[in-house]
């Protein structure tokens, strides 16, 4: 059983991001709230890794309010992120999970369990000697899901988890997150792959030059799209 | 030939008074890594992990100290420890104790420069992460220094390297004296003059013997780690 989630919904009110006078993100205001996964879809550029960046609290807006829970500067200890290239610590696949168990907290007594349950959840059992660095592209991508899952998070935030894996490695990583949201934990995954979001995602926010463009449940916002740029990136033309 | 051969046996047949020397030499060399990496690693992995006015001099200072001549170091010791000197009334000159004491400021630099890079190099890499698992301070530095331990054992070595083959600083705080502060290197340098090779050869032997057998440990724990821990 979860503790109640207290860091939900994440607000970001009017978020501007500036680097020197580029604006990555620019005055963003958008909701994270508890149910079906949100999809951030948007061209390259268009704020998505910052947009997680700053609701998991990694950085800080350059202007604008991030709340967590209605609260703010709350420590990350019910989010957790999962990078797109992760980096694996120099373990092995269960050292990296003992590691992630406790540095959440986790009892000692209590960690052995939850690393065969998260391996088995991930589809890692019998990978628990292996050096992390040794395994393939989608199996680091697995275990990094594993680790970022170990602090039972009410949220868990996904940067494009898949732009560097084949088509199986991808199915075996989307069937981790369906599990995963399927388990009650909010899911917020950046992505390119606008099959992917309509898989996955039960609402869509199409980003474009550091602004929400559109925010919609996925199926209105695939047969629907109420912007001129979300037809046009529903159509398959470039946003420039 | 004869020289060499002579070399040999006394290495063969443990000459108790060639391998006084080695001891001497090794429990010299050791305890200076030890109070090297006492300081040296804390020290850089703090200057590896904050950022404060004028870190980048402390780098080009600490890469520069690296390359500090040995007689540089010892006339400086010398001078702290000699009778009309600060720490004169210690009594410490020519004793193995000031030889430590020379060595540790010879490699402190080596160990604390090597040990900043490899994990302000780590630390780019595991930054993200750490803080998305929230990990303090405290447990950054542990995690790094853990994570990269193979890589800073490869600098422990190059410090008794360094300390186990400089003669210089040796020479002058410790007086190359018999049976007392006489290291191998002393010993080489001494018995080349006096012409006594084989014992100058025996003991070339047996430190390029304990310099390869550490360097290969070393290799092998590398490899062991490489193999376990990715």
């Amino acid at each position: 059983m979860r503790a109640p989630d207290t860091e939900l919904p994440i607000v970001c009110d009017s978020v501007s991001v500036l680097v020197g006078k580029l604006a990555i993100l620019d005055r963003l205001s958008v909701t994270f709230g508890d149910g079906a996964p949100t999809a951030l879809i948007g061209p390259n550029g268009s704020g998505k890794t910052t947009l997680i960046r700053i609701a998991m609290g990694l950085i800080a807006p350059t202007s604008g309010r991030v709340t967590w829970g209605g609260r703010e500067a709350v420590p990350p200890l019910r989010r957790a992120i999962l990078f797109q290239r992760p980096v694996m610590l120099r373990r092995s696949v269960v050292g990296n999970l003992r590691y992630a168990l406790a540095a959440a907290g986790i009892a000692r007594d209590r960690r052995e369990a939850r690393v065969i349950e998260l391996l088995a959840l991930v589809g890692l059992a019998g990978f628990e000697d292996r050096p992390a660095r040794k395994l393939s592209g989608g199996e680091q991508q697995r275990l990094a899901l594993a680790r970022a899952l170990a602090r039972d998070p009410a949220v868990l935030f996904l940067d494009e988890p898949t732009a560097s894996l084949d088509p199986a490695a991808t199915k075996s990583v989307e069937d981790v997150i369906r599990a995963v949201s399927a388990r009650g934990i909010k899911v917020v995954t950046a992505t390119h792959d606008l099959g992917q979001a309509r898989r996955l995602a039960g609402e869509i926010v199409l980003l474009h030059r550091g602004r929400a463009i559109e925010t919609a449940p996925t199926e209105r916002f695939f047969m629907q799209p109420q912007t001129e740029e979300a037809r046009r990136f529903v159509a398959g033309d470039l946003l420039l | 030939m004869p020289d060499q051969a002579s070399a040999l046996q006394l290495v063969l047949s443990g000459d108790p008074a060639l391998f006084a020397i080695v001891r001497l030499s090794l429990l010299v060399s050791l305890s200076a890594v030890v109070c090297a990496a006492l300081i040296g690693l804390p020290f850089g992995a703090l200057v590896a992990l904050t950022r404060f006015p004028g870190r980048a001099g402390v780098i080009v200072v600490l890469n520069a100290l690296m390359g500090l001549p040995p007689v540089v170091v010892g006339l400086a010791v010398y001078l702290l420890l000699s009778r009309s000197g600060p720490l004169g009334s210690w009594g410490l000159l020519f004793t193995p104790a000031a030889m430590i004491v020379a060595q540790t400021i010879l490699i402190t630099p080596i160990i604390a420069a090597l040990s900043r890079q490899t994990i302000e190099d780590l630390w780019l890499e595991y930054r993200d992460e750490l803080a998305a698992m929230n990990v303090g301070p405290a447990g950054r530095i542990a995690t790094l220094v853990y994570d990269a331990r193979f890589s800073l054992i490869t600098t422990l070595l190059a410090g008794f390297g360094r300390a186990a083959a400089e003669v210089g600083a040796v020479i002058i705080v410790g007086g190359n004296i018999d049976g007392f502060t006489r290291t191998m290197t002393t010993a080489i340098a001494l018995e080349t003059s006096k012409g006594d090779l084989p014992l100058a050869l025996g003991l070339g032997f047996v430190l390029l013997a304990i310099v390869v057998a550490v360097n290969a440990a070393a290799w092998g724990m590398k490899r062991v780690g490489e193999q376990y821990a990715g």
